[in-house]
């Protein structure tokens, strides 16, 4: 092909160009999260998952289960709302992994990692992108809500508190979906895996009816299951009620599960990228 | 010869995978500015070697120095040093091919301006302007490895690593890969180039190291290595195999050796120069002899293994194995 000129010698060097220099460590992790936003805006599917998806949800459980859960619609939605948040937010976590493990396979961390930059970086930015990411989920989850007559009966800062409680609680998760990522074989695995146990963590929860209406069995799972704590807690302070107990235990397990797959997700990942 | 007038030199490379065996003592030189050509099949080694050389690798043992600093001890200062180009493009697909070298600009601490600029620069010199601002995705595979490449050359390294450049491009556009590496070479820059193809090295290598299992099994210069093959061959296929007989005696006048038959009704014999194809062609005229297939071979990459390791034999075959294995 003629168009590509192979003396290059009329280029400055890399000396001449402009250099940054402020805190390397925060500014590369920040430009690769502005690569994963970048994708994101691009990705149709993972767009989807952040706006169609709580959409969809809320129709369908509202109005379709709402009237023969609740006795009317409106009811169901002050119910349910806060439990589709938390759900979409949570099987949201799984596509971080799929995607790291992409990304690895794919070869783009190895360019990456021969760049004199933090081994550590892409990493820290995949996790800054996804807190973006279900920041924005939570937003879009609550607007379609309010649109649909969702009304919230606490201060803003509970509301804030809320939504913060969600962020939390679901980037401790996505380590989970990280180190999924970096031990199997196929892309396809996390998804497979972290939907078989999104399942009962989130529909085994009090997200979509009240505990007291389960059998005892299904009840002895619901009560300890910590998406229970994080639905309740979340629901009390968008629409009143006690809340501490649960949050402190919502926080407590997810923090507990940071402890335990951080590590082991930094090691695999420094294993394999 | 002192370290300083190389800018790769790797002594006693060992590294295995689980039970395998990947590097069983690889020693590298490439003196400053010129190309070493590291060749060898599927499985040899040579990507392992590669990632060692790229900090993305530990070995198991062994030492290396890269643009004068310890691979091991100062990995920092090689990867500003190096520029990595893999046998699979790895760009971000998802990205334009401007955003892709604007990133690994601003990565290397380019302001955001200067990034933009040098993206620019390569975007041109590779011939990308007008796909800049489309995704990689919609890029073909000679669009992408020029994007690859592209991008392991933001930094302006001293030394480059292609791995398999070329490996799945068609003919023409791996004639456009070599251009660009010629380019680089012209520019004082040190490559270090694996491939399956001795074409390859043979184009563009000034010396090249052959490994096998892990081990390397020769080195030289192309023309010294072609001088232990036995350089091309020339092969003749008749029209009728009746005329294998009085075919093999010409060859054999011609060329002063006797043929082997590879294959059913194929005959092969090596020779130095294109003359002997010549002379061929004109004795089959002579005698009216109607051939099929006429033609002069390189010697590919199975024959330089066969010659090479003929002496320990059932050791050419080659399964693939954990090259790739991380």
């Amino acid at each position: 092909m003629s168009t590509i000129t192979s003396t290059a010698t009329s280029t400055p060097s890399v000396d001449d160009y402009e250099r940054e220099t402020w805190l390397p460590w925060l500014r590369h992790a920040l430009m690769l999260a502005g690569r994963s936003v970048i994708k994101l805006r691009r990705h149709p599917e993972q767009f989807f998952d952040v706006t169609l998806q709580p959409a969809l949800f809320l129709v369908i459980f509202v109005y379709v289960l709402g009237g023969a859960i609740s006795g009317s619609t409106h009811d169901y939605l002050q119910f349910v709302l806060p439990g589709i948040m938390v759900q979409t937010v949570l099987f949201s976590t799984v596509s971080i992994g799929v995607n790291l493990h992409t990304d690895i396979k794919e070869g783009v961390f190895d360019r990456f990692r021969s760049l004199p930059i933090p081994r550590s970086a892409p990493l820290v930015g995949a996790t800054i992108a996804e807190g973006l990411r279900y920041t924005l989920t939570i937003v879009i989850t609550l607007a379609i809500g309010l649109l649909m007559g969702f009304r919230t009966s606490t201060s803003l800062l509970s509301i804030v508190g809320a939504a913060l409680l969600v962020l939390v609680f679901s980037w401790c998760m996505c380590w989970i979906s990280i180190w999924l990522g970096m031990i199997v074989r196929e892309a396809g695995s996390v998804q497979g895996i972290g939907f078989l146990a999104m399942f009962p963590l989130t529909f085994g929860s009090s997200m979509f009816a009240s505990v007291d209406t389960m059998p005892g069995w299904l009840q002895a799972w619901v009560k300890v299951n910590p998406v229970t704590h994080l639905t309740d807690a979340v629901r009390a302070m968008l629409t009143g009620g006690p809340a501490t107990h649960d949050a402190l235990l919502a926080l407590g397990t997810s923090g507990l599960v940071l402890i335990v797959f951080a590590p082991l997700a930094v090691r695999a990942y420094r294993l394999k990228a | 010869m002192t370290t300083s007038n190389h800018a790769i030199r790797a002594e006693g490379l060992v590294k295995h995978f689980g039970d395998t065996i990947a590097l069983d003592g690889v020693d590298l030189e490439v003196p400053t500015g010129t190309v070493l050509g590291v060749l060898g099949p599927n499985g040899a080694g040579k990507t392992t070697a590669v990632r060692i050389l790229a900090t993305l690798l530990q070995p198991d043992a062994g030492s290396a120095v890269v643009a004068g600093h310890d691979v091991f001890g100062d990995p920092e200062a090689v990867r500003r040093s190096i520029g990595l180009t893999g046998q699979y493009a790895a760009v971000d697909a998802m990205l334009t091919g401007r955003e892709n070298l604007v990133l690994v600009a601003r990565l290397l601490d380019f302001t955001r301006a200067a990034a933009g600029q040098r993206a620019a620069e390569l975007l041109e010199q590779f011939g990308l302007t007008e796909a800049a601002d489309r995704r990689a995705s919609t890029y073909s595979g000679g669009m992408r490895r020029r994007l690859d490449l592209a991008a392991s050359l933001v930094g302006r390294p001293q030394v480059i690593y292609l791995d398999e450049p070329t490996t799945g491009l068609d003919p023409s556009k791996r004639e456009d890969m070599w251009n660009v590496v010629r380019g680089l070479v012209a520019d004082g820059t040190t490559v270090l180039l694996t491939t399956q193809y001795l074409e390859e090295a043979d184009a563009l290598a000034d010396a090249i190291t052959v490994i096998d299992h892990g081990r390397v099994i020769a080195t030289g210069t192309p023309a010294e290595l072609k001088s232990i093959v036995g350089g091309r061959a020339l092969q003749v296929r008749p029209a009728d195999q009746a005329d294998l007989g009085d075919i093999g005696t010409l060859l054999t006048r011609v060329t002063g050796r006797s043929p082997e038959e590879p294959a059913k009704g194929l005959l092969s014999v090596s020779v130095e120069d294109s003359g002997a194809l010549t002379e061929t062609v004109a004795a089959l005229a002579e005698r009216g002899i109607e051939v099929t297939e006429l033609a002069l071979k390189l010697p590919d990459l199975d024959e330089v293994f066969f010659t090479l390791t003929s002496d320990k034999k059932g050791t050419t075959h080659h399964e693939k194995e954990s090259e790739f294995a991380r």
